[in-house]
C-alpha cells in the first residue's frame, strides 16, 4: 500500500510582475492590472519528480538548500498544487514545517495549543484529550497560561512540535525540524519518530543531518536543481550526494585557491609583503603564526605550482579523513644553490598549526638544485578530524631567509563520516570485555 | 468554487476560535480589558452629543436627539469600514499561515469581518439603553428587522473583503486607496445628516446609488424612528444584490487563490 505518490510532479514558482511590490495606482496608469495579476517570471522548483512511498516506511529527502526539498513536503501537504502532475497521499496529513505558525503572541500557550490544534485539523474534543500530553511533551506545564509572546524561541518551537506531533497522523511529514531544540529534545523528536515507526506510520523526512538519514530511513531520494538525482537505498543516495558535494566543494576550493595565490601575486600583495619585510629582517612577517596569508620571499628559489593530489594522483581539494594525500611543489632555481629547505604546515580555520616540518628539522643536508625540480610531500594517511585547512608551502636558507614563503595560500576540506572533535585523529581501535555490548545498526 | 465554499463549513471551528481569539488578542494586556467595547461607543456618544447639541447644534425636525441618530448609523458604519481595514491586511500579516499550514485563506477576511461585527453586538446595549431612556423603546415588530439588516450588511462586507483581501495582495497600495475611499463614502451616505434633510433632494439618485444608504437608512428606521419600517424593499434589494456580490467575490478570490503563497 502506498502512502505518498508523486507522479512526473513538476512545480513552477511564479513571480508577479518583477518589481517588490506593485501598486493600483500605476497599474491604473499604465493599464496593466490584469498583466500585473499575470505571473511575469517563472522559476522551476521541482522538474518532474516521481517518487512513491510505501505505507509505514520511513523516506528520506537529501538535497542542498533550494533543491526543491521542501516544495516537494508542501506538495505533499497540499500547501501548494503541482503544477503538473500528480500527487497523491493517503490519510492524516501533518506537517512539522513551520512550528507554531500560527501562534498568536498576545493570547496564552493553553488558547494557542486549542487554535493551533484547530487548524491542523484537530476537533476541540480531541485536543482536549490529548492537552496534557502535549503539554508534558513541550515541557511547559508552568508557562502554558502565559502569554505565548513571552516565551523563548526554544520554547515556541517545543510547543509547536508538542501540538504537531499529537496530531496523530498516518503521515508525518518532516522539515530539518531536528535543528531546533536541544540535544534532549531532539533525542526525544527522534524517540517520537521512533514509536511512529514502530506503529506503522509513514513518515516523510526532509533534513541535511545524513547520519539520520542513513540511521532512520528505509528510502531515499537525492534532489538536485529539482530533479531526482537518485533514489532508493538510503546508503548508496547518501553517498552519491556526498560525492556530488565534494566535486562541488572541490570547484569552491579550487577558485578560493586559484584567487588567494594571484592575490598573493598582484601588486598590492607585492606591497604588504615589502611592509612585512621591512619589519623584519630576514623577510618573515613579526609572528610566524599569526595567520596572514600572503607570499613573500626573494625568489631566487620560486615555487612556481603546487598541487594536492589524493590517492588517484589527480588534483583534489577535497579528501575524507585517512586518505593519503600528497603535496607536490614544482620548483624553479634561477640560480644552482647549495644553501635551500623544504617546509610544510598545515592550519585549522582557527589558524592553529596542526602539523609544520621542513628539511632542516629532518636533518637533510642539502646539496645541490638547479633549474627546475619537483617536490612531493606525501602523507600515507590524512588523519585530521572534519573540517578545512590551509596549507603554507615555502622554500627557504638554512638560516630562514625565504626564497619563496606562500603562506595559508592554499586550501583543502577533509570530510568525515565520524563526528569526532579536535585536530589529529589517531589511529585507534575499541575493544572491550564481553559483558559490554553495543547494538549495531 | 462551490466545493470550496462547502469546505468552509468544515472550517467553521477554527473561524470560531480564530475569531475568539482575535477578539481576546485586542483586549490582552490592556487595564480595562473587554470593558473598552463598551467604553468606546459610550465616548463617541458623549463626544457627537456635546459637539451636535453645542458647538454645531442641528435642530432638523424628528431626529432629536441628534447624537442618538447618528450613532445609528456610525455603529454599523464602523462594523463595516473597520473590516475592510482590517481584512486588506489580512492576507499579508497572515503570510506564515497561507505558506506554512494546509488552510483556506478566505478564513481570513472572513474572521475580520466577524469579529468586527461581535464588537458591533457590544456597542448595541448601550445604544439601545440610551435609545429607552431619551427617546422610546424600538417597536418589536420593527426588531424583526434588526436581523435581516445585520445579514444583508454582513454578506455585502464579506463580499467586499474578500475581493480587497485578495487584491491588496497583489497591490498593496489599496489600503491607502481603501482609507481615502471609506472617508469619502463616510461623508457620502446618510449617516451624520438624515437622507430626508431639505436641501438634499438633489442628491436623492446618488444616496439611492450607494448600498450603504440602504444599510444605514435601515438601521436608522428600525432603531431611530417610529412606526413601520417604510425601506424594507430597498434593504431586501440590497440583500440579493449583496448575494451575487458575494458570489463574484468568492469567485475573484478563488481564481486568484494559488497566488497567494507565491505573493504575499
Amino acid at each position: 500500500m502506498t502512502a505518498i505518490e508523486l507522479i512526473g510532479v513538476s512545480k513552477i514558482y511564479r513571480r508577479f510582475s518583477g518589481r517588490q511590490f506593485s501598486t493600483l495606482k500605476s497599474a491604473l496608469l499604465k493599464r496593466s492590472i490584469l498583466r500585473d495579476l499575470r505571473p511575469s517570471e517563472t522559476f522551476p522548483a521541482l522538474k518532474d519528480v516521481s517518487f512513491v512511498v510505501p505505507e509505514g516506511s520511513t523516506f528520506g529527502v537529501v538535497g542542498r538548500n533550494g533543491s526543491g526539498k521542501s516544495t516537494a513536503l508542501k506538495l505533499v501537504a497540499g500547501i501548494t498544487k503541482p503544477t503538473a502532475g500528480i500527487v497523491r497521499v493517503r490519510g492524516r496529513v501533518s506537517a512539522l514545517i513551520e512550528l507554531g505558525a500560527g501562534f498568536h503572541p498576545e493570547i496564552s500557550g493553553r488558547e494557542n495549543v486549542f487554535i493551533n490544534g484547530i487548524m491542523l485539523g484537530l476537533t476541540k474534543a480531541e485536543i482536549q484529550a490529548r492537552f496534557d500530553e502535549i503539554v508534558d511533551f513541550a515541557e511547559l506545564r508552568e508557562f502554558i497560561d502565559a502569554p505565548v509572546k513571552t516565551y523563548s524561541s526554544g520554547m515556541y518551537m517545543r510547543l509547536g512540535f508538542a501540538v504537531a506531533i499529537h496530531v496523530d497522523p498516518d503521515v508525518l511529514l518532516v522539515d530539518e525540524v531536528l535543528a531546533v531544540g536541544d540535544e534532549a529534545f531532539t533525542h526525544k523528536c527522534l524517540d517520537k519518530f521512533a514509536e511512529f515507526r514502530r506503529r506503522g506510520k509513514t513518515i516523510l523526512l526532509v533534513t541535511h543531518s545524513l547520519p539520520v538519514v542513513e540511521r532512520f530511513c528505509d528510502d531515499a531520494v537525492w534532489l538536485d536543481e529539482g530533479s531526482v538525482r537518485a533514489q532508493g537505498d538510503p546508503r548508496r543516495v547518501v553517498d552519491a550526494y556526498l560525492t556530488a558535494v565534494e566535486k562541488s566543494e572541490e570547484q569552491q576550493f579550487a577558485t578560493a585557491t586559484a584567487r588567494a595565490v594571484e592575490a598573493a601575486a598582484g601588486p598590492a600583495a607585492a606591497q604588504a609583503a615589502e611592509n612585512e619585510t621591512a619589519s623584519t629582517d630576514n623577510g618573515q612577517p613579526a609572528d610566524m603564526f599569526q595567520a596572514v596569508e600572503g607570499r613573500w620571499g626573494s625568489r631566487e628559489v620560486e615555487i612556481s605550482e603546487v598541487a594536492l593530489t589524493g590517492a588517484d594522483g589527480r588534483p583534489s581539494f577535497v579528501f575524507r579523513s585517512g586518505d593519503p594525500m600528497s603535496i607536490r611543489l614544482r620548483i624553479h632555481a634561477a640560480q644552482p644553490t647549495d644553501d635551500f629547505v623544504f617546509g610544510v604546515g598545515l592550519f585549522n580555520t582557527a589558524g592553529v598549526c596542526c602539523y609544520g616540518t621542513n628539511t632542516y628539522v629532518e636533518e637533510m643536508t642539502p646539496a645541490r638544485l638547479e633549474g627546475d625540480a619537483e617536490v612531493t610531500f606525501a602523507i600515507e594517511a590524512l588523519d585530521l578530524v572534519e573540517g578545512t585547512y590551509k596549507l603554507d608551502v615555502a622554500v627557504h636558507k638554512r638560516d630562514g631567509a625565504p626564497y619563496d614563503y606562500h603562506r595559508l595560500l592554499y586550501t583543502f576540506r577533509v570530510n568525515s563520516r565520524t563526528h569526532d572533535v579536535g585536530i589529529y585523529r589517531p589511529r585507534h581501535k575499541w575493544a572491550f570485555s564481553e559483558n559490554v555490548k553495543f547494538t549495531h545498526s | 468554487m462551490f466545493a470550496n465554499l462547502a469546505q468552509l463549513i468544515r472550517y467553521r471551528g477554527l473561524i470560531q476560535s480564530l475569531v475568539a481569539r482575535e477578539l481576546k488578542a485586542r483586549y490582552r494586556g490592556s487595564v480595562l480589558g473587554f470593558f473598552w467595547s463598551l467604553i468606546n461607543p459610550l465616548l463617541l456618544l458623549a463626544i457627537y452629543s456635546f459637539v451636535f447639541t453645542k458647538i454645531m447644534p442641528n435642530r432638523v425636525e424628528g431626529v432629536q436627539p441628534y447624537a442618538l441618530f447618528m450613532f445609528c448609523g456610525i455603529l454599523p458604519w464602523n462594523w463595516f469600514s473597520a473590516s475592510l481595514t482590517e481584512s486588506a491586511g489580512s492576507l499579508i500579516s497572515g503570510g506564515n499561515l497561507i505558506k506554512k499550514v494546509l488552510f483556506p485563506a478566505e478564513v481570513l477576511p472572513i474572521v475580520s469581518v466577524l469579529a468586527n461585527m461581535v464588537h458591533f453586538f457590544f456597542g448595541l446595549p448601550i445604544l439601545i439603553m440610551f435609545l429607552i431612556v431619551y427617546r422610546h423603546p424600538p417597536d418589536a415588530w420593527d426588531l424583526v428587522w434588526f436581523p435581516v439588516a445585520v445579514s444583508v450588511e454582513l454578506v455585502f462586507t464579506l463580499a467586499l473583503a474578500l475581493v480587497v483581501s485578495a487584491l491588496t495582495v497583489h497591490f498593496r497600495d489599496i489600503r491607502d486607496i481603501l482609507a481615502n475611499l471609506l472617508m469619502f463614502w463616510f461623508f457620502a451616505t446618510p449617516i451624520i445628516y438624515p437622507w430626508f434633510q431639505p436641501g438634499l433632494e438633489r442628491y436623492r439618485t446618488l444616496f439611492n446609488v450607494n448600498p450603504f444608504t440602504h444599510l444605514a437608512v435601515s438601521y436608522q428606521e428600525i432603531l431611530f424612528f417610529n412606526g413601520p419600517i417604510g425601506h424594507w424593499k430597498w434593504l431586501l434589494g440590497l440583500g440579493a444584490g449583496s448575494i451575487v456580490l458575494f458570489l463574484g467575490g468568492y469567485w475573484i478570490f478563488d481564481r486568484l487563490r494559488d497566488s497567494f503563497a507565491e505573493a504575499v
